[in-house]
């Protein structure tokens, strides 16, 4: 077995059963959920992408971002101009992926090739999204534009234009319709990365998380698969960010932000990390908790998300997705002996 | 001549700014390898104490330079108690739980202050450069810089502590063997470097807005600047500070201060390119 298949999230079967109950949930919800509650799943789901990139990077690549809403922002910045000055949304789409890899190739480049240790990475990561935040956040008056772009500084960027169906500019989509592109989408990236995963560069990618001497050793390069990680991730971060912009109409330099960052952060970890389920379920649950908690105007929401994280580091540091799964399927079968040693720690994860 | 005579001031002040916002994660992160994203947060703690005494009365030096790093060094202190000590050696969990800190003292002084914008009198006046006015408290955030940066010289080269300090820090079960227990200087050298980083807001609680989101605008160039400095944490913190701080300032005067953030960080990460140990991990390496 390429993929360790004593595990209800990892093997095959899990697979098809996760793709069939996204379709599911993509296709019943609409009949199900009023209008208000589309719109505001369509935006759990903007997140959920969000923090799949997150979990992608960090759970698989074992790379800490502390600043992934620069990425995030990015997209949805590139998107919000992109599709002022063009007028049509298929290209801004593209533009909301591409920039951000883009970025952050150029950033891993200095990162990766540099061989800064792991918190490093974090430390600048973060610094990068406060710089982006300091600097849109400055943007104000008519003489910062792109285009026919207004940045607008603090005050963001109102409506942007939604998306339309591929190439006719003059049929905007439906919040349904809005809803049925972003869940499509969310199924779609879940796909392509466990497509990664299960492919060779996916597998040194785990590699190098698990020991990157001995995969040095081996004759392949960190650097350039961390690169490489970096960037997917960045290209998913930036699909999120394209989807939240469009799901308001609106966006502030509050995307960069550090609340953002750590959010994200925080669905990973609830959710379970080394899992793609963990993130997309660890978003939805944050969020609708989030929400709760914002109709009460006793506490600032940051205490909350405060305490959750440092609660969550140090009672159930590997999420929730982990442990059910070990407390669901408790007994496991000894590997077969024919199988590499190796393999139990990937299965463990 | 006068220009540049206000310059070099700026740039001075500049300097000073980033040693006392660097000094206290030096020793918590530099020596202890606590990577504590908290630190902005303990800085506006520290400003916000500062605020309260001064409106509660209290004269203003001691509610600048007194209180603060007496609070939040107790506060170091409680922390490294429930939450750090259970962490050392996990850097990503650290990283992760200072940071719900940071949220979470955030969020606390938002919902007990509000989110405005309090203010300091500054307690000094003005001074003439040529025909340009000065503010006389850069003068005291510099004399501040340089007293913090020889007394913890001093503490770490001349006093016992320094020295039992500095060989935990080096060989843990070393100085455990020779009589010294390590989670008692670990818990001291926390609350040491808690202690600096609310001298750090106290002080600068006059220059800067004091709001619960303040620290946020510190961390980022604090940690830069550690990482810049590299091992030895005063040497590096004052050469890391006046090279990020003189071209932040030169690139502000020509610009605006936002794109000298920006020049900063960008020649932080173009540095640790070049240097990923930071400028004493290649230089002076036998400095303190």
């Amino acid at each position: 077995m390429r993929i360790p298949a004593n595990s209800l999230v990892s093997g095959w079967g899990g697979f098809i059963a996760m793709v069939a109950a996204g379709l599911v949930l993509m296709f019943s919800l609409p009949q199900l959920l009023d209008l208000f509650g589309i719109v505001q799943m369509t935006v759990f789901v903007a997140m959920a992408m969000f923090a799949l990139s997150q979990g992608f990077l960090w759970g698989y690549g074992g790379i800490m971002s502390f600043g992934q809403a620069a990425f995030f922002g990015i997209g949805g910045y590139a998107y919000a101009v992109s599709v002022i000055n063009l007028g049509e949304s298929t290209t801004p789409v593209l533009i909301a992926i591409l920039a951000p890899m883009i970025f952050a190739a150029l950033l891993g480049y200095f990162m990766f090739y540099g061989r800064i240790s792991d918190a490093y990475v974090g430390v600048i990561t973060l610094t990068v999204s406060v710089i982006l935040f300091e600097l849109v956040n400055s943007t104000s008056g008519n003489e910062y534009h792109i285009g026919s772009a207004q940045l607008g500084g603090f005050n963001g960027m109102p409506g942007v234009p939604p998306l339309n169906f591929p190439g006719d500019a003059s049929s905007p989509l439906e919040p349904e319709q809005t809803w049925y592109a972003a869940m499509g989408s969310l199924i779609l990236v879940y796909v392509l990365l466990r497509g990664i995963l299960a492919s060779r560069f996916g597998r040194v990618v785990v590699a190098i998380r698990e020991n990157e001497t001995r995969a040095m050793l081996l004759g392949y390069d960190p650097r350039l698969y961390k690169l490489l990680t970096f960037i997917i991730a960045a290209g998913i971060a930036g699909l999120g960010g394209c989807l939240f912009t469009n799901w308001g109409g609106f966006i502030s330099p509050t995307v960069f932000g550090l609340t953002m960052s750590a959010q994200v952060i925080i669905y990973v970890l609830v959710g379970g990390l080394g899992t793609l389920l963990g993130p997309i379920l660890g978003a939805v649950l944050i969020q609708y908790l989030m929400i709760q908690a914002g109709s009460q105007n006793v506490v600032d929401p940051n205490l909350g998300l405060g305490v959750v994280l440092v609660a969550f580091v140090l009672l159930v540091p590997q999420g929730i997705v982990p442990m059910l799964r070990d407390k669901l399927l408790p007994v496991r079968k000894p590997a077969p002996q024919n199988a590499p040693a190796g393999k139990a720690v990937e299965a463990g994860r | 001549m006068d220009l540049i005579g206000l310059l070099a001031f700026n740039v001075l002040t500049g300097v000073a700014t980033l040693v006392l916002i660097t000094l206290g994660l030096g020793v918590i992160y530099g020596m202890m390898r606590v990577i504590n994203l908290a630190h902005g947060e303990f800085m506006m703690l520290g400003a916000y104490t500062a605020v309260t005494a001064h409106q509660a009365g209290v004269n203003i030096w001691i509610a600048m330079l007194v209180l603060p790093p007496l609070l939040v060094g107790l506060v170091g202190l409680m922390l490294e108690r429930t939450l750090i000590r259970f962490l050392y050696g996990r850097i990503i969990d650290t990283m992760l739980a200072t940071w719900g800190v940071s949220l979470g003292l955030t969020g606390l002084m938002a919902t007990i202050f509000g989110n405005v914008v309090r203010a300091v009198p500054t307690p000094v006046g003005s001074f003439a450069i040529g025909g340009y006015g000065a503010s006389l408290y850069g003068v005291v955030v510099v004399v501040a810089a340089v007293a913090g940066l020889a007394g913890m010289l001093a503490l770490l080269r001349y006093t016992k502590f320094g020295l039992i300090l500095r060989a935990t820090m080096q060989n843990p079960n070393m100085a455990a063997a020779l009589g010294v227990s390590p989670p008692t200087i670990y818990m001291a050298a926390f609350a040491l470097g808690s202690a600096l980083a609310g001298l750090a807001g106290g002080i600068l609680a006059p220059i800067s807005g004091v709001s619960p989101g303040m620290g946020a605008a510190y961390i980022a160039r604090a940690f830069i600047t550690v990482l810049g400095g590299g091992p030895a944490i005063i040497t590096g913190t004052g050469l890391a500070s006046s090279v990020f701080g003189v071209i932040n300032q030169l690139v502000s005067f020509e610009t605006t201060p936002v794109i000298g953030d920006v020049a900063l960080l960008a020649a932080a990460i173009l540095m640790i390119r070049i240097l990923p140990q930071g400028i004493t991990g290649r230089f002076l390496r036998r400095s303190l």
